[in-house]
């Protein structure tokens, strides 16, 4: 009995996986939490399946980088139609590949603080990176990157590694955005503060509400689920003089898709209202139209930085490799 | 030279009860004889101080040693096999009985020489207990009987994994040890003609009693239906 | 038996090789001689071996004392729940074991809490090397205790009765009898907690405070998924292997087989563990032990309840988790067990034959040897185009977990199979007893107690993966170790904390089921 239970699971499982033989089949990339139950895979998948008479099949890898890797390392034969969940910092090299396809999607309905002309990649939704506060840890938060950068080594504050996580890499594009060739001195400032520097968001968050330490680098929209999801006023997102470095997540269809029309269709409808709709609260991120009465009045509100910053993909691609150097040595190692 | 004395000594093991009684003049040879499960080995731990008795007493020369531990007893055992450690030299195994930490000055060295002597041995001190065969070995365990100087010497059938002549050889040995350093000696054993060679009487075994002790040639020869059984012919 | 442990063991080098071959080819061409001359890298190759060693020696050095106390405390209340409590720290996803780790420790942690309660102004501060070590010593110190405890059980009552007799105390039969006997099993304990240490990623970046705190493996992940450079990744994933190999063949050297034999009386007690002091200071150590690994999980079992209580709770998810767990994990230590029994009676078959015994410990060791990112980047490098990786995703995700967790089965089961064939070899030619026949007559009785700890260490430890669950990708797939990421992905931290504790408790679960069903009725 013992081994046959789990091989009837398995079987179950087994037979999920290689249903829905004859329906058109398009398989969309993207990170795993994208797909979780919660997240707004499940949410979207049945609206867009009706839309266009087919199936999507996720496959959902660790996150943005390991997305981009696995395209790299598949190249030509990959089987993914759509690669959904690059940001701004990985499109020049997603697109350098040559495995993606011009989208020829009409843009317009688009209202991002920047302007988005790119001809490869359609954003689905964007975020604004900043330093999340417990205010019941900490009296006076930092009011500018560089109030963060002086005075020593308190308040205390939680990092992700620009080397293994996205909102790593988004701080160090940050202050280089700010600094550019003094971004070295900043962060020698900022190094006494750091109380570590994580692999990934996941520890540092969860750090950050244990009390481990009163800042930790997150999205504005943080602050919006701790209101509509605990609410509590506790986690406030600062916003500073000099800007707040943005991220933008897009997604773009492949070269060798053999559902080019259904691709196509794919990306159209991360634009529409349904698919918008379903962002804020499921991925916590900021819709890319205006979806009106739609957005939760917390998303409305959280502060708006005054300046959003965001260098281009080829200066991201161009100048990584060194700046993260430059960012070791003068965080310390 | 010491004499044993054994009362009313109780214990259990699994299903059996067990109840013995037994005496040992000073410097005599006992043999210990019965079938398989008897508990003849039992005798040997309790007096040895490996199992802890549920009550009654062992005297050795009128002093009760019932609850001392093993190290504190005037008694060595020797097992069937497994006496030496296998990663120590035979010099070593033999020293351990001098001091259990091995701190050995030239005149433990000089002692432990002497014992390999006697026990026909000499020369021996560097090897490891895998380089000697299975007489050698419980020679060199005697030589660390003999270096520890307990007058009460338990031997568990120590000799019957040997063959036939260095058995006796063997028996021989134990004897003369016996007589020169004045032991007492218990030897439990499947063989009658070994508790013949060495014992002067004999105690015969059976589900945990002693149920016949005398003369070897005596218990041998009894009528018991259970030594009968168990002699067979 | 042993045919097919060669077999099995040429197969799984291959693997891993063609899987680095398949990196190195693909390379960008780097130039590899500039890696020598980076010093970068030296110092993130010197800083992974200064962690690994420190973790390994401090983990042994907690489970030598903690086994000892528990081999000599043979009737300690509740050693046989400590013992599968051993096999916990390896489910744990590396993050809720950080946030165990800093619930106890941390700034806001317990321990700061008492001091302050105490009106003490300090502060403990883990982040950086003590933290690492904290945190590698908590995964580490059970796995250890489990593979050293056996070498206890070869020692016959006969040798602790001797030493009764001749009075050594508790400090002279460690010297003239414990350390000789630990001598064959440390090497080996060693090389295997180094190399998880070694290859350690979250927890190393996490809790060491700073970028200074860097292993290989994160190297690694900066050549394969940020600078995509095969070349530089296949090279230090290479170079990782290497010195991982390196260091078991070490081990492998200073280690003595030393032979105790099978003793004719039944185990007795130890005399000199029997005393009040004695029994006290083991208790204390085994309970020093203890509260070490546990204190973080009953910290995370408190989130847990909570989170299982108050937030809301995922029931769908968590029970269609908790099926796939036990679904992938199950097979996954079942065919590591299989495969591990092959490959340690072929190694202690073919002890004598240097080159086999290479091969087949390597192939052995691969799981834990071998970079997780680099196979991963190999296999989907190797096999796209030729293998639908999402249709075979369940049997993919079973057979890189069996291959990942072998080295769990094989280290149990080698020094068991060796003891067994010291022992019956002869008695089982003399008697023609061979192939299957011996097997069910001898070995599976006498070796179903080991049998049944490789293939509940091995379960276990695939039912925590990540690795393959993730290459694969595959949503239907979503294993508790996943969900419970998703859920600190989207904030829920809360229900996070309640899935690490279903997690730790299936893992706790199966492991008695599958020690105690398989395992019961096995010989001592």
């Amino acid at each position: 009995m013992r081994l046959t239970i789990p091989s009837l699971i398995l079987a179950a499982i087994l037979g999920i996986a290689s249903a829905a033989a004859d329906t058109p089949k398009l398989t969309v990339y993207t990170y795993s939490s994208f797909t979780a139950d919660w997240g707004p895979g499940p949410k979207i998948t049945p609206i867009f399946e009706k839309q266009c008479g087919c199936k999507i099949e996720w496959v959902g890898v660790e996150d943005g980088a390991a997305l981009l890797s696995r395209l790299k390392l598949e190249g030509k034969n990959t089987p993914a139609d759509v690669v959904l969940g690059l940001d701004t910092s990985l499109t020049a090299e997603a697109a350098s590949t040559g495995l993606i396809a011009p989208h020829g999607v009409d843009l317009n309905a688009l209202k991002l603080p920047i302007a988005w002309d790119d001809k490869d990649f359609v954003p689905f939704d964007y975020g604004t990176f900043a330093f999340m506060w417990d205010a019941e840890k900490l009296q006076d938060p930092p009011k500018s990157l560089a109030d963060l950068a002086q005075g020593g080594a308190e308040p205390k504050i939680l990092l992700e590694d620009p080397r293994t996580s996205t909102p790593g890499l988004g701080l160090m594009l940050w202050v280089k955005a700010v600094y550019g060739d003094k971004a070295g001195e900043i962060w020698k400032g900022i190094a006494p503060k750091i109380l570590t520097v994580s692999k990934s968001w996941d520890e540092a968050y969860g750090l950050f509400t244990k009390g481990e330490a009163p800042l930790v680098l997150s999205y504005t929209t943080s602050e919006a689920y701790h209101v509509m999801e605990e609410n509590t006023q506790r986690y406030k997102a600062l916003v500073f003089p000099e800007g707040n470095y943005m991220q933008i997540e897009v997604a773009g269809m492949l070269a060798t898709s053999k559902h080019a029309d259904l691709a196509k269709q794919f990306l159209q409808f991360l634009i529409s209202p349904d698919f918008q709709k379903a962002i804020p609260t499921t991925n916590w991120m900021l819709p890319v139209t205006d979806i009106g009465s739609d957005l939760p009045p917390v998303f409305g509100q959280l502060p708006q930085p005054a300046k959003t910053l965001l260098l281009t993909p080829d200066e991201v691609a161009a100048h990584r490799e060194a700046w993260i150097k430059e960012w070791l040595s003068a965080v310390g190692q | 030279m010491a004499s044993l004395e054994i009362r009313d000594l109780r214990f259990t093991y699994e299903d059996l009860v067990m109840r013995f009684d037994l005496d040992a003049e000073a410097g005599e040879c006992i043999g210990v004889i019965g079938p398989s499960g008897a508990g003849k080995s039992t005798l040997l731990s309790l007096i040895g101080g490996f199992e802890r008795p549920l009550g009654g007493t062992i005297r050795v020369d009128g002093r009760d040693i019932t609850s001392l531990p093993p190290s504190e007893r005037p008694v060595t055992s020797l097992f069937q096999d497994f006496n030496l450690f296998p990663h120590l030299t035979v010099a070593d195994n033999v020293g351990l009985g001098r001091n259990p930490g091995l701190k050995l000055n030239m005149a433990d060295r000089e002692h432990v020489a002497l014992a390999l002597r006697q026990v026909g041995l000499a020369g021996f001190e560097a090897r490891l207990p895998g380089q000697l065969s299975g007489g050698e070995r419980q020679r060199v365990a005697l030589a660390r009987s003999l270096i520890r100087h307990r007058p009460l010497l338990l031997l568990d059938e120590p000799y019957a994994a040997l063959g036939p002549a260095l058995r006796i050889e063997m028996l021989e040995l134990t004897d003369r040890l016996r007589k020169a350093e004045g032991l007492t000696v218990l030897l439990v054993t499947h063989d009658p003609s070994e508790a013949t060679r060495i014992a002067g009487r004999t105690a015969f075994v059976s589900e945990g009693r002693v149920v016949l002790f005398d003369r070897t040639d005596a218990v041998l020869a009894s009528p018991l239906p259970q030594v009968r059984q168990y002699l067979g012919g | 038996m042993t045919r097919i442990g060669l077999a099995v063991a040429a197969l799984i080098v291959a693997a891993v090789l063609a899987d680095y071959v398949a990196l190195l080819w693909g390379a960008s061409g780097t130039d590899l001689a500039s890696l020598a001359a980076d010093s970068y890298l030296r110092h993130v190759i010197g800083f992974t071996i200064l962690q690994a060693t420190l973790s390994a020696l401090l983990a042994l050095l907690g489970a030598i004392p903690a086994a000892r106390a528990l081999a000599r405390q043979s009737d300690f209340p509740g050693r046989q729940l400590i013992l599968q409590f051993c096999a916990l720290p390896m489910v744990m996803p590396s993050v809720a074991a950080i946030f165990g780790i800093v619930a106890i420790y941390g700034r806001s942690g317990y321990l700061a809490g008492l001091a302050a309660q105490l009106g003490s102004g300090w502060m403990p501060n883990i982040y950086g090397l003590t933290g690492i070590l904290i945190a590698h010593v908590f995964f580490n110190l059970p796995l250890a205790i489990r593979l050293l405890l056996p070498a206890w059980g070869t020692v016959p009552a006969e040798s602790w009765r001797l030493a009764a007799q001749l009075g050594m105390n508790s400090r002279q039969i460690f010297r003239l009898i414990e350390l000789p006997l630990l001598r064959q099993y440390v090497p080996a304990a060693f090389a295997f907690v180094f190399i998880l240490c070694f290859l350690s990623f979250a927890v190393v970046l996490t809790l060491g405070g700073g970028p200074r705190a860097t292993t290989l493996e994160v190297a690694i992940y900066q050549a394969l998924r940020m600078d995509f450079d095969l070349a530089r990744g296949g090279a230090l994933a290479l170079l990782q292997t290497l010195i991982c190999l390196l260091l078991v063949g070490v081990a492998w050297a200073v280690s003595r087989r030393l032979d105790f034999g099978r003793g004719v009386l039944n185990a007795g007690i130890r005399m000199d563990g029997a005393g009040r002091g004695a029994q006290l200071r083991d208790f204390a150590t085994i309970a020093l032990a203890i509260a070490f690994v546990a204190l973080p999980i009953v910290a995370l079992l408190f989130d847990g309840l909570r989170g299982l209580l108050v937030a809301r709770f995922d029931a769908g998810p968590t029970a269609r988790a908790t099926l796939v767990t036990l679904a992938l994990g199950l097979p996954s230590g079942i065919i590591a067990t299989a495969l591990g029994y092959a490959i340690a009676a072929a190694v202690d078959r073919l002890r004598r034959r240097r080159g086999a015994v290479m091969l087949i410990g390597a192939a052995g060791l691969s799981g834990i040897i071998a970079s997780p990112m680099a196979i991963g980047a190999g296999i989907t490098l190797g096999l796209t185009g030729r293998v639908d990786l999402f249709a075979i995703a369940p049997v993919g995700v079973i057979a890189m977990n069996a291959l990942l967790t072998l080295p769990f089965a094989t280290g149990v089961l080698l020094p068991a199979i060796a003891r067994i064939n010291q022992q019956y070899d002869r008695l089982c030619a003399g008697l023609g007893l061979s192939g299957w026949n011996r097997f069910r007559v001898v070995d599976w009785p006498l070796l179903r107690r080991s049998i049944g700890l490789a293939c509940g260490l091995a379960s276990a430890a695939a039912m925590g993966d990540l690795t393959a669950i993730a290459l694969f990708g595959n949503p239907s797939l979503t294993n508790l170790t996943l969900l419970l990421y998703q859920q600190i992905a989207a904030y829920r931290l809360d229900s996070a904390s309640g899935t690490a504790l279903i997690l730790l408790a299936l893992c706790l679960g199966t492991f008695a089921a599958i020690e105690r069903g398989v395992g019961f009725r096995g010989v001592s």
